[in-house]
């Protein structure tokens, strides 16, 4: 079970957590003019990096903060957590 | 029977707690402070069981998690639990155990024929037999399997024991409290630091308890008491024995089982049993020592083979002897301590000793004590069935491949000793990879994957005089990290016995003209023969050799085996060890019981309960209750006799002739402030929702980015940025998050706060014909004509002094009210429901006859928005904006989205007007085609239409729109039912909605 640094919380046990994907993908702005390519590799396309991912984890069992958290997807070992407004070096 | 093999002065238990137990239906006794392993030797007890396979008789081995092979079926406390290990269990007042895997019993057992037969029963024996023709694999095969393999009986009985969990935070876990984690625990708690010391055996101390050494001029045993007493006295010290850390997980979690009950003769009723640890640990010191290994050599399996270690540790902890006549058998020094102990206790051994004539302080000690040695011998063969009788033995040939020549000796006992194993399996867990280290032929921990340090006999240091320094400053340098304390400690001066190297000896060659079976994995019966046949087969990968062969594949995780296996693949193949490489090691370390995993989530426990503030009177008035996610709602309330059918028809009917009540109280509520809140629900609904006044209502249909519709409900606005949304029961806490995302990630611009309010609210919905006159009743005051509250209208109002929040919307399609109290309100205004309703002939009802009313309005619900529906195939695209945009609108432009004959809702009758139709039937146009029939579409609701009084199902079907008035087949191999339907409008009653607005 992993360890994970909330940036409002402090550390709590995964069990507070819930996994949200890859932080680094952008919804398209609202009424602009979208392709099909374009929608469908933001719904439906995501890496799946071996190594260092940065993604969302919400504090669904703490303060209900969406954050980000940079992990590497083999070792499981967090480098950074970081506010959604802040940026993860 | 007397204990025969008993010692008098010798031992850790207490000689005058007599306890008696029973073994295969024999009462036999030993004392406090015995496992049951020994107190069976005590008894001259060897054979325990039959062996997995060849069902060969297999006695104690090891003495305590190196045992492969006395697993037992236990009774205590009167439940029956199979598979312990006799050599973990401790000895209590009343305890029965029986041999497993034997029938009729352990002495003559019919299975033993597949000893005979084991040429038929090579490795691969079930893959290569069992795999044609297939139509015999459930009926024959399986069957047969499973009853010849296994081992104990699971018992069928719900375990009256209580077991429970507990979360722990430390600086510092150190896992067994041999000389290296007493050292280092030690260390650590003076400088400190919170420290946990875990023992899995009741006893501390480990190895010292056994091995001749001399600390600070003190006994092994006198110095672990020493050690354990003061850090009994440290604040910051929890030791732990009967406690095993059995998985070590990321971000060092380990977690860790302590026996609390089993060795307990008498305890409370709240007493639990075991106990299951997570335990978050800054550092973690893996002192888990090491484990004897075995020689192999012929009928190595034969009862009255022992570790030589565990023959010294039956003789110095429990002061019993194994054999008054005994072999020992050994490639090492350490096997010496065994026999000069055997000396001591006045029985005589015989050393045979694979390596050539040798001079160390250990070997002089056995000579001069007239011990009689045997150099470059070895065991060919025991001989004996049930238990050794003597063993050839013989004179090595030079390369040690062959004997010159071989002699008879007369033994009971054969205690063996290969060297030693360091015990890295929570090292492995943690990630840490492995190295091979030549000097001790085994693996040990390479480089740390996480914050932990495997240090001792573990670590591959096998003398205790490095052992503790090492482990002393191990366990400063470690606390100094945590607590930036220095601490000095003198470290104890050691005296110990110089050793030579062992001999890179593992298997006895076989002896002219004879062929025994030679055993590697005694608790999966893997035999050389079988791994050279996974090799000559072809097999190279050593987890290959694992699968095919089931080495190391048993509960004991092939402790003693593994290596071995490792060494005889490594010499076919010529390789060295670490080219083959080795298995992985996985959690548990040592079988855990299923009650430990699951703790007090057991029954109701299982998972949390919520209820309604109503809950109370909906169980006074004989509800049923039907869990709607960890809600329990009344599924209908009992009147009588009736059944589910008959009670709900009876309050749907009462709907639509009168008027009922509903607990609506799951129905998730989220308020949601601020000045951007229209703007947001704008993005969140596919409708419009800038326009709507304040006291009004509003249905809305929210997707998700791929279109498909998430959930519905309606919103209303209680005051200028003041918005009250309801979700579905079941998607409450996804939309709660849904909105937080869109909040918090995509448009942190918009002033909007969420926040879930579905437990401080109690809500009632109040439907029927005469739902206005009882509304009247409670609200005297208030105008609740229909100009007054129309339909979507929204009022406060004061119901007997307690605000009430009043919604005119409608579920079930009639004239209709949803009232919201504070929870702590909730039960008082029900009960004032029900009495001022008692002349209109009030009745509640459940989520039963709620589901028929709306079914056949043709409402949708979870069935229809099963997240594969978009707006259009619930018939909901008047509910899309065209003009704005919205979360998901850009996929519903897609080409599968808009076909033609894209799949609609539609509804059912059976042709009978008779047949319920089963939910989850499929629809079929040939009820007697070929399989696959193809689906033209699925049953996803059904009722029986109290408005038609006939069945009445919603479906959604493939190009539903123009399948009006056809006729299919509803097929439901499930409920092995076919009948006839009829495709009609989804609207079966008031299609015009004019009920709702009256």
């Amino acid at each position: 079970m992993l360890h994970i640094k909330c940036p409002y919380c402090g550390i709590r046990s995964q069990k507070e957590f819930a996994y949200g994907g890859d932080a680094t993908v952008k919804r398209p702005k609202l009424n602009s003019e979208v392709s099909d390519k374009e929608w469908d590799d933001f719904v439906y396309m995501r890496k799946s990096p071996r190594g260092k991912h940065t993604e969302l984890w919400h504090h669904i069992s703490g303060c209900r903060q969406w954050f980000k958290a940079q992990r590497d997807t083999t070792t499981h070992e967090i480098f950074e957590t970081a506010k959604i407004n802040e940026e993860i070096k | 029977m007397t204990q025969s093999h008993r010692l008098n002065n010798i031992g850790l238990i207490n000689r005058n707690k007599k306890i008696s137990f029973k073994f295969n239906g024999k009462k036999l006794f030993g004392f406090e402070g015995d496992t049951l392993a020994s107190a069976l030797l005590a008894n001259n007890v060897h054979l325990v069981g039959r062996s997995f396979k060849y069902h060969r008789p297999r006695g104690l081995f090891g003495a305590g998690i190196d045992e492969p092979n006395a697993k037992l079926q236990v009774v205590i406390n009167g439940q029956s639990e199979p598979n312990i290990n006799a050599t973990e269990i401790e000895l209590v007042e009343g305890i029965s155990a029986t041999s497993q895997n034997c029938w009729p019993s352990v002495e003559f057992d019919i299975g033993a024929i597949n000893n005979f037969l084991k040429s038929f029963f090579p490795a691969g024996f079930y893959y290569k037999t069992f795999m044609w023709p297939k139509s015999f694999w459930y009926r024959v095969y399986e069957p047969f399997i499973r009853k010849a393999a296994g081992l104990g009986v699971g018992s069928t009985e719900k375990d009256k024991e209580r077991y429970e969990h507990k979360y722990e935070y430390c600086d510092l876990l150190v896992t067994g409290s041999g000389p290296s984690g007493l050292a280092s625990a030690y260390a650590a708690a003076k400088s400190g630091a919170k420290v946990i010391l875990a023992e899995d055996k009741p006893r501390f101390g480990g190895s010292l308890l056994t091995d001749d050494v001399n600390i600070d001029n003190l006994s092994g045993k006198q110095w672990a008491d020493k050690i354990i007493s003061e850090l009994k006295e440290m604040p910051n010290v929890t030791l732990k024995n009967r406690s095993q850390v059995f998985g070590y997980y990321d971000h060092n979690m380990l977690v860790m089982f302590e026996r609390t009950g089993d060795h307990l003769e008498k305890k409370s009723k709240y007493h639990p049993r075991q106990r299951l640890w997570y335990i978050r640990s800054k550092e973690v010191i893996l002192s888990t020592g090491s484990i004897e290994r075995p020689i192999v050599f012929g009928n190595n399996d034969t009862p009255g083979i022992f570790l030589a270690s565990a023959a010294k540790e039956y003789m110095k902890v429990y002061g019993v002897v194994v054999g008054k006549k005994p072999l020992i058998f050994t490639n090492n020094d350490s096997a010496y301590e065994t026999a000069i102990e055997f000396k001591k206790n006045g029985i005589d051994p015989i050393i045979l000793d694979t390596r050539e004539e040798q001079d160390t302080d250990l070997i002089n000690d056995a000579k001069n004590q007239g011990i009689k040695i045997k150099f470059s011998h070895a065991v060919a063969v025991a001989n004996g069935y049930k238990k050794v009788k003597s063993a050839k033995i013989g004179k090595l040939n030079s390369n040690k491949t062959g004997f010159e020549n071989i002699e008879t000796v007369e033994c009971d006992c054969i205690c063996v000793s290969g060297f030693w194993t360091p015990t890295v399996h929570l090292t492995s867990q943690s990630g840490n990879k492995l190295k091979f280290n030549k000097d001790i032929d085994a693996f040990v921990p390479d480089k740390s994957k996480q914050k932990e340090i495997t240090i001792g006999a573990a670590n591959g240091s096998f003398t205790l005089k490095e052992t503790i320094e090492k482990s002393f400053e191990s366990g400063a340098n470690v606390a100094k990290k945590l607590t930036e304390k220095e601490v000095n400690i003198q470290v104890p001066s050691v005296t110990e016995k110089k050793q030579k190297t062992h001999d890179k000896f593992w298997c006895s060659p076989l002896p002219k003209n004879e062929n025994p079976k030679r055993f590697v994995d005694f608790q999966n019966d893997v035999s050389v023969s079988d791994i050279e046949l996974a090799l000559r087969e072809g097999y190279r990968s050593i987890e290959h050799v694992k699968r095919y062969t089931t080495l190391g594949m048993a509960t004991d995780q092939g402790r003693t085996s593994n290596l071995n296996g490792l060494q005889l693949v490594s010499n076919i193949e010529n390789k060295i060890v670490p080219e083959v490489g080795h298995t992985t090691f996985r959690p548990p370390f040592t079988p855990v019981t299923i009650g430990t995993i699951v703790g007090r989530e057991v029954g109701h426990h299982y998972m949390p309960t919520r209820k309604s503030p109503m809950h109370e009177w909906h169980i006074k008035n004989n509800a049923v209750f039907v869990d709607a996610g960890a809600w329990k709602r009344p599924r209908y309330y009992k009147q009588g006799n009736e059944n589910l059918l008959e009670a709900s028809k009876r309050e749907a009917k009462n709907v639509r002739e009168n008027v009922g009540i509903c607990d609506v109280t799951t129905l998730g509520k989220i308020d949601i402030k601020g000045p951007d809140s229209a703007e947001f629900l704008n993005r969140v609904y596919t409708n419009a929702w800038m326009k709507l006044p304040v006291g009004k209502a509003r249905y809305g249909l929210m997707l998700r980015e791929d279109g498909m519709v998430m959930d519905d409900g309606t919103t209303t606005r209680i005051s200028e940025n003041h918005y009250h949304m309801t979700t579905t029961t079941a998607q409450a806490a996804n939309v709660l998050s849904h909105l937080e995302y869109y909040l918090q990630i995509v448009w942190p611009e918009l002033n909007v706060n969420v926040v879930s309010t579905t437990e401080q609210w109690a809500g009632a919905a109040i439907a029927g014909p005469k739902s206005r006159e009882l509304l009247k009743k409670l609200f005297p005051d208030l105008d609740v004509s229909n100009e007054g509250l129309p339909f979507m209208g929204y009022v406060e109002s004061s119901l007997f002094g307690v605000p009430a929040k009043i919604f005119r919307i409608s579920f079930s399609g009639e004239l209709a009210y949803e009232i919201n109290v504070e929870s702590d309100y909730g039960l008082s205004t029900w009960e004032k429901l029900m009495e001022l309703g008692k002349e209109l002939r009030v009745q509640p009802y459940g989520t039963e006859a709620l589901s028929t009313l709306r079914i056949e309005m043709g409402h949708v619900a979870g069935p229809e928005l099963d997240g594969r529906t978009i707006p259009s195939d619930v018939s909901l695209d008047g509910m899309v904006s065209k003009k704005k945009d919205f979360i998901g609108k850009r996929s519903l432009v897609k080409e599968a989205f808009i076909k033609n004959d894209r799949q609609k809702i539609v509804g059912l009758v059976p042709t009978d007007r008779k047949s319920s139709i089963p939910e989850g039937s499929h629809i079929v146009s040939d009820k007697n085609a070929k399989l696959p029939n193809p689906k033209l579409g699925h049953v996803s609701s059904s009722c029986w239409s109290v408005e038609n009084n006939n069945p009445f199902s919603l479906a959604i079907m493939k190009d539903g729109k123009n399948m009006i008035g056809k006729k299919f087949f509803a097929v439901s191999p499930v409920h092995k039912k076919t009948i006839e339907v009829e495709v009609i409008s989804s609207h079966y009653v008031d299609s015009k909605g004019e009920r709702v607005r009256s």
